[in-house]
């Protein structure tokens, strides 16, 4: 192999890949054909300030994490750096890996500065937020840099029924800073009896909009983004996709082997829980994160791997459920999903906890990846959704 | 004699009790002498060829059963048989 030297390797990198003038970005950011801009420098970097709305993934786990950021390949991508270096080394690597349109931002940070275009400099909590979150704070593992780490964290509701209100009232107390919200149903007086989130005066009204107003009461620090839709094979990965971390709250089969291979597919951690009557389970299917010394845990399949024929599982809506009940199993998801951000802690992938309000008795059982799994088996089957109704001969909805 | 742990769903075949005492020294004896003393749990937990459904795990202690040695698990007298079958509720 023939040796070549810095600069000439920055020199051929460069020839490799396009380039992009802070100008043009700028106006890339503006016009609604905004690619996916990737701050690649250090956390103290982009702590100090960064291109608005640019997502931070440092240089080290760049092809590590990317496709948490851009499932699809032709996903247009712009990388940049302090000086525009790195960033087109990291370029040429994402070329290398399929990704056919990333570009480089010219200069990186310092160009986009020196051009006086508007920066975002990232938080330091604020006096009021000292105060609202102090009691977290003082934990040695939240800290101010795992309060941060709430207020970035991105985590999507499948459901804002039973298990997404405690969810969500509880992620959005504790500062998580968006919350997506995927519900299609209005409140109806018959969920009240468990659904925390919302009140009488939103009956007939969309869930996600009541919603939104009582967790704006509680934290202002929140985002959010109501998807006011079913969740199909034809929108989850765009869903899904802008999210760190989905907890599932979901009433019906189709849609939890859906959720469960659109978070196997973009790599997402997938909080899940079901409950019956007094009896709830919850686990966590996780695709591995090496960075982060989480190895791969078995997913839904992995356990499940038909669902039940139609009618020989009854639903809550025909056997009954405990108020209370998901108020528990949700609150606990709401703590893995926190634990999950916080990097703290041992998350509950590989075991299944069961709780029986009846028995009041928690269990924790053991449960591993299929390697004949056909979605995160050793030699998958399933490389794209499917039609989930017909897979499970039902309808997704109650 | 094992006991076996039973989900709320299959409690109407069991009288309602959520734990019942079962003679068997495999998971596999185990469940078809469930079936006798409380007949029509076996239909639930079984399919056509006699393995256990695809949307049902069995557990004896704390180890799924396909971890261990599947149907023919040894079991112990004390030995605790959960049977974990899928739920969708959530709303
Ligand atoms: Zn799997």
């Amino acid at each position: 192999m023939t040796r070549i030297n810095r600069d000439q390797l920055i020199a051929l990198a460069k020839s490799q890949i396009i380039e992009i003038t802070p100008q043009a970005l700028e106006q890339r950011l503006g016009n609604g054909s905004s690619p996916l801009v990737i701050d690649i420098r250090e956390r103290d970097e982009f702590e100090q300030g960064h291109v608005p709305g640019a997502v931070f993934i440092p240089r080290g786990f760049l092809e590590l994490r990317i496709e948490q950021h851009a499932y699809d390949p032709a996903t247009p991508i712009v990388l940049y750096c302090a000086g525009g270096v790195r960033s087109a080394l990291a370029a040429r690597n994402l070329q290398e890996m399929g990704y056919s349109r990333v570009e480089s931002l010219i200069g990186g940070f310092g160009g986009w500065r020196s051009a006086g275009l508007p920066v975002t400099v990232p938080r330091k909590l604020t006096a009021e937020q000292k105060i609202r979150y102090s009691r977290h704070t003082l934990l040695p593992d939240v800290g101010e840099e795992g309060q941060g780490k709430l207020l970035d964290a991105k985590v999507l509701l499948i459901g804002a029924g039973g298990l997404g209100s405690p969810a969500a009232l509880y992620l959005a107390a504790a500062g998580v800073g968006t919350l997506g919200i995927v519900d299609y149903d209005t409140v109806d007086l018959s969920n009240l009896q468990r659904q925390i989130l919302h009140g009488e005066s939103w009956i007939g009204k969309p869930k996600v909009e009541s919603a939104k107003a009582r967790l704006a009461e509680i934290n202002p620090d929140v985002t959010v983004v109501p998807h006011r839709e079913p969740i199909t094979s034809a929108n989850a990965l765009q869903i899904i996709q802008d999210y760190d971390i989905v907890l599932n709250g979901s009433d019906n089969f189709p849609t939890r082997y859906l959720v469960n291979d659109a978070c196997h597919f973009l790599r997402k951690p997938l909080v899940d829980a079901s409950i019956f009557m007094f009896e709830g389970q919850v686990t966590i299917y996780h695709p591995g994160a090496p960075e982060e010394g989480i190895s791969q845990g078995p997913c839904y399949r992995c356990l499940y791997p038909d669902p039940p024929p139609p009618g020989e599982v009854p639903s809550c809506a025909e056997a009954g459920v405990l108020g209370v009940l998901p108020g528990i199993v949700g609150s606990i998801q709401a703590v893995e999903a926190i634990k999950l951000i916080l990097g703290k802690g041992e998350p509950l992938i590989g075991r299944l906890l069961t709780f029986d309000a009846l028995e009041m008795s928690f269990r924790t059982l053991n449960i591993r990846r299929n390697p004949a799994c056909p979605v995160c088996g050793d030699a998958p089957s399933l490389t794209e959704l499917i039609d989930y109704e017909q897979f499970c001969g039902m309808p997704a909805r109650e | 004699m094992p006991t076996v742990l039973i989900p709320t769903p299959l409690r109407r075949l069991t009288a309602n009790q959520a734990k019942v005492e079962v003679a068997g020294d495999t998971v596999d004896v185990l469940l078809h002498n469930l079936e006798a003393g409380y007949p029509g749990i076996g239909e639930r937990l079984l399919d056509a060829d006699g393995k256990i459904k695809r949307f049902i795990n069995v557990f004896v202690n704390e180890d799924e059963i396909r971890t261990l040695q599947g149907a023919d698990t040894p079991l112990a007298a004390g030995d605790r048989v959960s049977i974990v079958p899928a739920m969708a509720g959530g709303a």
